[in-house]
């Protein structure tokens, strides 16, 4: 096992920020830590890394007890959200720095520490810029030297806080595949933070979710999105639509064709490519009309208006392939008829 | 020079450099190295070298260096104190730092000479425990000099401190650095540059003063006189130009003093990449 979570609980003040938190990681996973700001996914983070102390439980690394180790001996990398890089060093002084810091009998001699740092850069394929320093990189160049830099230990674990958070959106385009590339090279067992659902789906090979200090669901990518186990998950990762039964909306619900087999509540949240969209130009079967529409590439979303009983107005949408969107012919403020293919329930 | 600037400013505020450089710095000190020609240059030699005078400048720099260090030293630490923890008490320490800005320096010099002369509170006792003599010895004036440097030392390196991201502590620490090393090799460095500044300031204000010092020093010649005591004493006996000679040399010495600190400042912070 890589990292095993025993009932981990941590409390600022009032605040709980973990609450019995038990996970276990196998060997060699790459794991997203997923969850709003302030869920305590990066408490959690630095518990497992010996950055925090947890109020209750265990920490183990490798079958070992950790807990109450500190964090120079976990044997961990640690990768920091703004890069935490030693201002005042050469990339090269950063990256042979925790070779340098070992005690006497462990230290590489200086010739194996050049060879050592040096196969380091070329791994994240910055050589070239061994003499600099960090002032002078650019946010994706400083980021992947302080992965060579955590590498430099041959860490157990590597732990990743928001690696992308301050990076722009295509540098972190390619670092999240570059990472995912990277893991599958080297196969150590890594956690990264994110409150970003996309890069969880595209990196992480298992996504634990959490929200208010407590692990929702945990499971591949897949899992989590085909199957959401809980209201939360549901609506946190993707979009969905949320209908309730109780609102009077089961006539409407049926009509749509919606299935209530294995129904195991009464909110039915369906996601915007289970509902199909026809034309409909009989205003008499119909109080729904397309209000906008956006083109995400492939797909394109619709933005439903749907007038309820009361009154009220409520927003639908739904997506489909560009491909068909053409074939609808639809313009804004046409009626148009729902069929619901697929839905989850839930309390 | 020539290039214009979309923002406005660079004439007027260069102006007002200069004119303020010119009248309160070039014009008084250019009127005390005339004064100092009217010497022969054999005259100046014999007032310089003779050994009172010699005395009192070794006094000066030593005793200034040596507090400027103190002071560069327990200012590091209760800056680290006052940014890196929050205790009861906090706002009123900080505020009593700077008090030694506001004070006279008469002032504090004579009720540190009450405190530690022989039969003063502290003194009695320090003397009684190590038979150890502050005020009135050359120790006196350490002690007055680390009490005027400590405040230019604290707000120097506090607002380094304050902007340091203990994120690299933390990076330090995960990569298996113990604390010794996290502090030499990281946070050292980063402070170093601040804490020589700081340093510089203490040490220029030490030798320079005055108030304080007089009123714990002593006064013996040859053993507890400063420089800056001398050349009042040169004054009060009209003799106008052995006073500028010795102001004109202390001038000069302080100037390739601090000409030396901040050329280091300079080739660390090349070393460390932040030019």
């Amino acid at each position: 096992m890589g990292i095993n979570l025993h009932n981990i609980s941590k409390q600022f003040g009032q605040f709980i920020a973990l609450d019995a938190i038990n996970l276990a990681i196998p060997e060699g996973e790459l794991v997203a830590l997923l969850g709003p700001s302030g869920c305590g996914k990066t408490t959690l983070l630095r518990i497992i890394a010996g950055l925090e102390h947890a109020d209750q439980g265990e920490v183990f690394l490798k079958g070992e007890n950790v807990t109450h180790q500190s964090i120079k001996n976990r044997q961990i990398g640690f990768v920091f959200q703004h890069y935490a890089l030693f201002r005042h060093m050469t990339v090269f002084d950063n990256i042979a720095f925790g070779l340098r810091v070992k005690p006497k009998k462990l230290r590489p001699t200086p010739a194996q520490l050049r060879e050592k740092v040096h196969s380091l850069l070329q791994l994240v394929q910055l050589d070239w810029l061994h003499d600099r320093f960090p002032d002078q990189l650019s946010g994706g160049q400083r980021q992947r030297i302080a992965l060579a830099r955590a590498l430099a230990v041959e860490p157990s674990v590597l732990l990743l806080d928001e690696p992308f958070g301050a990076l722009d959106a295509s540098v972190r385009k390619d670092l999240r595949l570059w990472l995912r590339h990277l893991h599958h090279e080297l196969n150590v067992t890594s956690i990264f933070v994110t409150h970003d659902q996309e890069e969880a789906m595209e990196v992480a090979s298992q996504i634990v979710v959490l929200n208010h200090g407590k692990i929702e669901q945990k499971g591949t990518p897949s899992e989590i999105y085909d199957h959401p186990q809980t209201d939360f998950v549901s609506r946190f990762i993707g979009q969905t639509n949320v209908f309730s039964l109780q609102d009077n909306e089961s006539n409407w619900l049926d009509a749509t064709g919606i299935t209530f087999e294995g129904a195991k509540g009464i909110v039915a949240h369906v996601r915007p490519h289970h509902i199909m969209v026809e034309k409909r130009d009989d205003a008499a079967h119909t109080d729904i009309f397309l209000k906008d529409w956006q083109h995400l590439g492939a797909t394109i979303r619709l933005e439903l208006n749907r007038q309820l009983p009361n009154g009220k107005a409520s927003t639908i949408y739904a997506e489909m392939p560009s491909e068909k969107f053409r074939e609808l012919a639809l313009t804004k403020g046409d009626r148009v008829a729902l069929h619901i293919t697929h839905a989850h329930w839930f309390n | 020079m020539s290039q214009s600037h979309i923002m406005p400013g660079f004439r007027p505020t260069l102006s007002i450099t200069l004119v303020y450089l010119v009248l309160i710095v070039l014009i008084p000190l250019s009127a005390m190295v005339l004064k100092t020609l009217q010497l022969s240059l054999e005259e100046f030699w014999t007032i310089l070298v003779h050994k009172r005078v010699l005395a009192s400048f070794w006094l000066s720099f030593s005793a200034a260096a040596l507090a400027a260090s103190i002071a560069t030293l327990l200012g590091s630490i209760i800056a680290w104190c006052l940014v890196r923890y929050s205790f009861p008490g906090k706002q009123l320490c900080d505020a009593l730092i700077d008090l030694p800005f506001a004070l006279p320096t008469a002032v504090a010099g004579i009720v540190m000479a009450t405190i530690y002369e022989p039969k003063g509170w502290i003194g009695e006792w320090v003397m009684a425990a190590m038979g150890v003599q502050i005020a009135y010895k050359p120790l006196g004036i350490v002690f007055a000099l680390i009490f005027i440097g400590l405040p230019f030392v604290i707000r120097t390196i506090e607002p380094v401190l304050q902007e340091f991201d203990s994120a690299m502590e933390e990076a330090a620490a995960s990569l298996g650095a113990n604390r010794w090393q996290a502090f030499v090799k990281v946070i050292l460095p980063n402070i170093f540059p601040a804490a020589l500044t700081g340093f510089a300031l203490a040490f220029a204000r030490g030798i320079g003063e005055y108030g304080s010092v007089i009123f714990i020093a002593g006064n013996m010649p040859y053993i507890s006189e400063i420089v800056p005591l001398l050349i009042i004493t040169k004054l009060e006996q009209y003799d106008y130009a052995g006073a500028t000679a010795i102001g004109l040399i202390m001038l000069v010495l302080s100037f390739v003093l601090l000409l030396i600190i901040n050329s280091l400042q300079w080739w660390l912070r090349k070393r460390n990449g932040q030019l």
